[in-house]
């Protein structure tokens, strides 16, 4: 298997404050991979380092085959960044954030590629709005609708459910899940169990500047001791009970 | 290894079309730069004109230098305000992420700033010559001038650069134009520094505004324009040196 994100050692301290202190994974080609850790972990520390905007004081990161500190250009060439917050430009419709990216990334025929994606994420009636009357569900997949403009080999997803309300976050799951389904790497970041579970096909747990568990989802559970067998009632959750009411469930 | 080739024109123009489009589709900032100029001239020429002794007989005239330049201060406050929203928000973060040509995201908000105060300018020109402004100056004299106002504007655009992109509120963004919107007032945009008290007299006589508006206004006259337009040259160019420099520092730690 191809890998499409090599780390090797990577350090990186703020002044007196070592954030990262020799972090190593690799991540397959065509995989999900989810990046675990609680607030202030450093999660968004490497995707900065990995996306090129910010420089490591140690150690070695290769995306796609090209190292992040000696071929930054290639590196942003493969890849897509979804931020922590949504980086799209709110005074322009939803078609011109498309449009721009599309222009930027100097592909030959924006208006399909818009139009496709547009349709894909649902957005094809709010394509002349303006998107600052985007509701947050609405925001973000324009968000990684734009991630996606000209089709890169990896994309990364920093804590992509951040604040986003139940119906919105299924929405982006089974975006997440379509990515994969077509081939494309997903890195993703967050601190919700849940969606690690869900989504990835492995799973790394940062804590206090290290990776200190990695592998699928049944690697880690062997960690623990056995499960025991317990006879509990299963009530439904309030998210369950309130999905159930607004008459949407979640796609498995 | 395959190289990244870069498209720094069609990059530039994306940059340009974005923040164009920010101004036209903002009620706010086109109120500012231009309709509250145009007031301000309307206010001293109706109100206060008949007051002031300026010592010609076309107030029109005396004013309007001094009024372009209040219409760039406050215009450039917006390209400040700009760049912090973008610092803010997320965007800044995916253009860098991008292949593209990384000085165009900066470099777009300045060209915008040009393009747009240049077009305030111009408006504003058009209503002075409504109110009366008359003009004996050749093609060569407004090509001196605009280029002079181009500089001024350059110059302003990279201080509003350092405070755009180092302010921490929003608040703060746009604070630091109003000294130099106050700049116009204490220099001989509005009345002759002769009428000033001593003190304040030498404080108008040598700072930029001055300089700037005495050039502009002898060329617009078709007087010779004398040491005026080599002081003001030196203060544009002065400032957009070490404020480019300061922005760059500024632009630097925080990407």
């Amino acid at each position: 298997m191809e890998k499409a994100i090599q780390v090797k050692g990577l350090q990186k301290s703020f002044k007196q404050l070592h954030v990262l202190n020799g972090v190593d994974f690799e991540v397959e080609q065509g995989s999900v991979f989810a990046l675990l850790g609680s607030n202030g972990a450093g999660k968004t520390t490497i995707v900065k380092i990995l996306t090129t905007l910010l420089k490591q004081d140690g150690g070695t990161a290769v995306v796609n085959g090209f190292d992040v500190a000696l071929k930054p250009d290639n590196v942003r060439q493969s890849i897509s960044l979804t931020g922590q917050f949504a980086a799209v430009d709110e005074i322009l419709t939803g078609l011109e954030n498309l449009i721009m990216i599309a222009k930027l990334r100097h592909l030959k025929n924006p208006g399909v590629v818009t139009d496709n994606l547009l349709k894909r994420f649902g957005l094809t009636d709010a394509a002349d709005r303006r998107v600052s009357t985007y509701s947050g569900g609405m925001h973000r997949r324009l968000d990684i609708a734009m991630s996606l403009v000209g089709t890169p080999e990896l994309i990364f997803l920093d804590e992509p459910t951040n604040g986003l309300d139940p119906e919105a976050r299924i929405e982006v799951w089974k975006i997440v899940k379509e990515l994969a389904d077509s081939g494309t790497t997903v890195f993703l970041t967050t601190q919700y169990l849940e969606e690690a579970e869900q989504l990835a096909d492995q799973i790394a747990i940062l804590h206090k500047g290290r990776i200190i568990a990695n592998g699928t989802l049944a690697e880690l559970k062997k960690l623990i001791p056995p499960a025991k067998v317990e006879y509990v009632e299963k009530q439904p959750t309030l998210e369950e009970i309130f999905l159930a009411v607004i008459g949407k469930k979640e796609e498995k | 290894m395959e190289t990244v080739k870069k498209h720094f024109f069609s990059d530039m123009s994306v940059m340009l079309g974005r923040s164009m489009r920010h101004i036209f589709r903002s009620v706010d900032t086109i109120i500012t730069v231009t309709i509250m100029p145009i007031g301000f001239m309307l206010l001293f020429v109706y109100v206060f004109g008949g007051a002031i002794q300026s010592g010609t007989d076309n107030y029109v005239n005396y004013l309007l230098p001094g009024i372009l330049l209040i219409a760039i201060a406050s215009g450039i406050s917006y390209t400040a305000y700009r760049l912090f929203m973008d610092m803010q928000g997320g965007i800044f973060e995916r253009f860098h992420s991008m292949p593209i040509t990384r000085s165009t995201i900066l470099w777009g908000h300045v060209l915008t700033s040009l393009i747009s105060n240049g077009i305030s300018v111009a408006v504003i020109i058009l209503v002075a010559l409504i109110m009366g402004f008359r003009s004996p100056a050749g093609l060569l004299a407004w090509f001196a001038v605009a280029g002079i106002l181009a500089l001024f504007t350059l110059a302003l655009t990279w201080i509003a650069a350092i405070a755009g992109l180092s302010a921490k509120t929003v608040d703060g963004v746009s604070a630091f134009s109003y000294p130099i919107i106050f700049l116009a007032f204490i220099s001989s945009a509005f009345v002759p520094t002769e009428s000033m008290p001593p003190a304040v007299r030498a404080f108008a006589e040598n700072q930029p505004v001055t300089a700037i508006v005495d050039a502009i206004r002898a060329l617009l006259s078709d007087q010779p324009v004398g040491n005026d337009i080599w002081i003001a040259l030196a203060w544009c160019i002065g400032i957009t040196i070490v404020a480019y420099i300061f922005a760059m520092r500024a632009y630097k730690k925080r990407v």
